[in-house]
């Protein structure tokens, strides 16, 4: 059974459709790639599965702990999503701008609070193992990206390629099943990138995740991700492993042959 | 200031830890002394008080509006509204029955009202209480409007709260409105309070809900994908700074002695909005402080509507001329420091050293840079 | 019911009337907010500060009426053209927030100012001959103003449609609203544009203020708030941004008040709160107003 399902996604601005009849879906353990030249509607498909757009038409559904049967989480409010346990990063790096690197991962965690906000006040036993169990947690997850050193400065003073690391680490501070990256590699060095993708390989090893990402970067694409969807305008022009959309000549034309050359 | 203990962080008792505790200690008791002093008469006289008093509840106004406005990022103008709920709660819950009866001649009051009466601290729990009722109802359709549509609404509400007191003849006494409160609230009073205001903001914005409003305040469509329910959030911000306004506004009734639904119009609202915005929005320090200079400096600048002479001739007294001049004041603020007097900082012993000009101190927060209290 | 025509032809008249004004100041905020997206605190107090122009020149300097008029719209208009300099183009860069902080800071510092110069007390906007007087139809009576003042709107509108729709200036506005830094870079003078829409708006509160002194005589420094708040929700009703829609919200608000008083005469007491629950209501409903676009913020 998938993780994820997408039924028929359908996403309209004013007259223009930026996603029209997308049905993805993410099998546990696995990383799903969606490519497409600019514009071809990924970021939207992504706010659709994460609730902050509503889709016109099509259904999302995400499997629920214990159950045999999934969940339907179309238009759900993005916390409710984030809940449920789907976290995502962002295109144009969205931090708490006013936070340290530490209190950004921090507040990812707030999700799983479970004292009030009277207790948390007095820091009430339950409150205060609660926080020392978030710090913990969020101190190892920067460890985990790298950031340990960095714990204590503004999350913006960080350079990019460590602020894109550092959405990851927030991402993951959710505890989701599912992690949404958009663009993880953008602006990174070679070197960055490479490591980026052993990261994100291992990731779905040690923490039993599923990864669905945009991405431009053809090397990541092509090593890690067991499946590619390519959208153009809107429509799924391809899918299926690295190797058959490589081969797929709808692909060549509209993003590969262009772009790549 | 009551620190929050990790493990970890607790045990690493840093010598700047300690200073700060010490100077902490020092300054309160300090305060402590003098409030005592003061209230045996000895250095203050009534009207010098009053002042203060003042001051500590418009300090209280102050952080009840930041709390919403400069911590999680709404834009809310309903303060009056709540002070006003506060205010008339208190009294008629505090006023005795024969008082009270002999204050509404145009029309009886409710009879179960005249007859309660409660001690000050009640009425004013009370009336925290009732203020942070009306913040739920009115915040329940309100909180899901964007930014400045939301500063329109609360600012409508407030107004409504304001004419259903007029209107609400045998419970609030109508445009007549309520007076011979007694003057129950002392420096203990207003200065007690405003402590604990100052402690519950502090150590709220260091737990994790502290966390989340400040997350929704810069960035909701993040704080929103990481989970954060913006309404819940907002829900708690915005009625907690309801409570804390209410107590302001029973403070006020006591230290006026009388109320009537004109002191609460919206431009009270705009008032306490001039302390946060000049004290710099998001910062407990600053609001405190730009609290007791508003409110003195309003008091001192009286001459200025009194009339003064410049040399040779005479300025005629004109009223509001002050008002105008904190307008001014306001508005320089706005345009050239558009972070306040304390740059959205807190204060911290180390900066008032380091303003002081002791250089071998320096070296000593250049070690400890990393580590942020 | 037996409906006591006369009497309701009366009140729908009264409501067209305070509706066109509403209108005429709604359509200020809604070209204000459509441009900077700001909400123009000040537009209330810009509204009162020439209801007081107004009042000294006739009764302090013995202006004729009519001359008055005219000198009243150039000096308010002057006035928004100068708030807008100096209190709002220094922040053009600024976060959203400052620049509605600075538009309430420049309404306190009017309202206190007017309080300085023309004193707390109350006045008594000087009567104009013939607008004032009755005209009596059977058994209907009603003031001149309540024919003067939908046709001196209806006349305004149409002048101003001319302006947005058949001049450069106007396509410059419509330029900005639609996408301030697109019409940077095509060259169009952002400044000039937004200082003529302030312009414009004061000058149109100018004569909102003028008939509205005719109509309701009493006036105090904080007399603009009130009207410049259910403005605004007017504004909004009809879709912020759209002139159209701040007429028509302006229009239906008006008449709205009017004849939930004349219907319910027990809610008079609460006439103000209506503006504010109609606001909510739409604000729930419909968001975007009568006439506005949907706008989806870019994730």
């Amino acid at each position: 059974m998938s993780i994820l399902r997408c039924e028929n996604l359908v996403m309209r601005f004013g007259g223009v459709t930026a996603v029209d009849d997308f049905s993805p879906h993410v099998d546990p353990g696995e990383i799903v790639a969606v490519i497409g030249p600019n514009g071809a509607g990924k970021t939207t498909a992504f706010n659709m599965i994460t609730g902050v757009y509503k889709p016109a038409s099509g259904r999302v559904f995400l499997e629920q702990d214990g159950q045999v049967t999934m969940r339907d989480i179309t238009g759900m409010r993005p916390d409710r999503v984030a809940a449920l346990g789907i976290a995502r990063t962002f295109q144009n790096i969205r931090l708490f701008k006013s936070q340290t690197v530490l209190e950004n991962v921090l507040i990812a965690c707030h999700v799983r609070v479970r004292s009030g906000l009277f207790g948390a006040e007095i820091s009430w036993p339950r409150y205060y193992l609660e926080e020392r169990a978030m710090r913990e947690r969020a101190m190892a997850l920067l460890e985990r990206v790298g950031l340990q050193d960095a714990a204590g400065e503004m999350a913006t003073s960080l350079p990019y390629g460590k602020q894109r690391r550092l959405e990851i680490a927030r991402a993951l501070a959710t505890q989701p099943k599912l992690l949404l990256l958009d663009e993880p590699a953008a602006g990174m060095n070679p070197k960055e990138t490479e490591d980026l993708t052993r990261f994100v390989y291992d990731l779905r090893g040690q923490m039993n995740l599923a990864v669905l990402m945009i991405e431009h970067h053809m090397q990541i694409v092509m090593d890690i991700s067991d499946r590619i969807y390519v959208l153009d305008y809107g429509r799924t022009i391809a899918q299926g492993t690295a190797a058959a959309v490589q081969a797929n000549p709808a692909v060549i034309e509209a993003y590969l042959g262009v772009e790549e050359a | 200031m009551a620190e929050k203990k990790f493990t970890g962080v607790a045990a690493r008792m840093t010598p700047r830890r300690g200073r700060d505790l010490t100077l902490s200690c020092a300054a309160i008791a300090a305060i402590l002394l003098f409030t005592h002093f003061a209230m045996q008469g000895f250095i203050l006289d009534a009207y010098l008080v009053r002042i203060l008093n003042m001051c500590a509840t418009y300090a209280i106004l102050g952080l009840s509006m930041n709390l919403v406005n400069g911590f999680t990022g709404l834009f809310s103008l309903g303060q009056a509204g709540f002070m006003a709920v506060g205010a008339y709660v208190t009294t008629i819950l505090f006023l005795s029955p024969e008082a009270k009866g002999a204050l509404f001649y145009l029309k009886p009051m409710e009879p179960f009202l005249q007859a309660i009466q409660l001690p000050f601290w009640l009425s004013l729990l009370v009336a925290g209480l009732v203020s942070a009722l009306a913040a739920f109802l009115i915040g329940f359709p309100c909180l899901r409007l964007r930014g400045d549509y939301l500063a329109i609404a609360t600012l409508g509400f407030s107004e409504i709260i304001r004419v259903l007191f007029t209107n609400m003849q045998t419970v609030t006494n109508g445009a007549v409105g309520l007076k011979g409160i007694p003057p129950v609230v002392n420096l203990w009073w207003s200065f007690g309070i405003m402590a604990l205001v100052i402690v519950f903001i502090r150590r709220l914005m260091r737990t994790s809900y502290g966390r989340a409003f400040k997350a929704i305040r810069d960035d909701e469509v993040a704080a929103e994908s990481m989970g954060i329910s913006l309404f819940k959030h907002k829900m708690m911000s915005f009625v907690l700074s309801g409570f804390i306004a209410g107590l302001g506004g029973g403070l006020i009734a006591s230290i006026v002695g009388s109320i009537n639904p004109l002191q609460f119009r919206f431009i009270l609202s705009y008032d306490i909005l001039m302390i946060v915005v000049l004290g710099g929005m998001g910062s407990v320090s600053g609001t405190v402080v730009a609290a007791f200079l508003i409110t003195a400096a309003k008091e001192w600048l009286r001459w200025l509507d009194n009339g003064f002479s410049l040399g040779l001739f005479r300025v005629p007294a004109i009223a509001g001329m002050r008002m105008v001049v904190f307008s001014v004041l306001l508005m320089l603020v706005i345009l050239f420091y558009r972070q306040g007097l304390s740059g959205g900082k807190e204060f911290s012993w180390q900066a008032l050293i380091d303003f002081l000009g002791k250089p071998a101190r320096r070296d000593l927060k250049r070690e400890e840079g990393g580590k942020k209290t | 019911m037996l409906v006591n025509w006369p009497m309701l032809i009366q009140q729908v008249v009264n409501g067209l009337t305070v509706g066109c004004l509403y209108a005429l100041i709604a359509i200020g905020y809604t070209m204000v907010y459509g441009i900077l997206r700001l909400i123009n605190f000040a537009h209330g107090d810009i509204f009162m500060m020439a209801m007081y122009f107004a009042f000294f020149g006739i009764t302090v300097f013995l202006i004729p009426w009519w001359a008055v008029m005219p000198l009243v719209v150039v000096v308010t208009t002057a006035l928004g053209v100068l708030i807008e300099q100096a209190a709002y183009k220094p922040l053009r860069e600024a976060p959203r927030i400052s620049l509605l902080i600075s538009a309430i800071g420049v309404s306190y510092l009017l309202e206190n100012l007017a309080t300085v110069l023309f004193t707390g007390i109350p006045r008594s906007f000087p009567s104009v001959p013939h607008f004032t007087e009755m005209v009596i139809v059977g058994q209907v009576r009603i003031q001149w103003l309540g024919f003067w003042v939908p046709l001196i709107v209806l006349a305004l509108v149409v002048g101003l449609m001319f302006i947005v729709h058949r001049t450069k200036t106007g396509m410059g506005m419509r330029a900005v609203s639609k996408d301030m830094e697109t019409a940077k870079l095509m060259g169009v003078h952002i400044n000039r544009i937004i200082a003529t829409t302030f312009g414009i708006g004061s000058a149109l509160a100018a004569v909102g203020a003028m008939l509205w002194g005719m109509k309701y005589p009493q006036m105090q420094p904080y007399v603009g708030v009130m009207p410049g708040l259910k403005c605004f929700i007017a504004a909004v009703i009809g879709g912020i941004g759209n002139i159209t829609g701040a007429i028509i919200g302006g229009i239906l608000l008006g008449l709205l008040e009017i004849l939930i008083v004349y219907f319910f005469p027990g809610l008079s007491g609460y006439k103000d709160a209506f503006a504010f629950i109609a606001l909510i209501l739409i604000l729930l409903l419909k968001p975007t107003g009568l006439m506005g676009e949907v706008v989806t913020d870019k994730v």
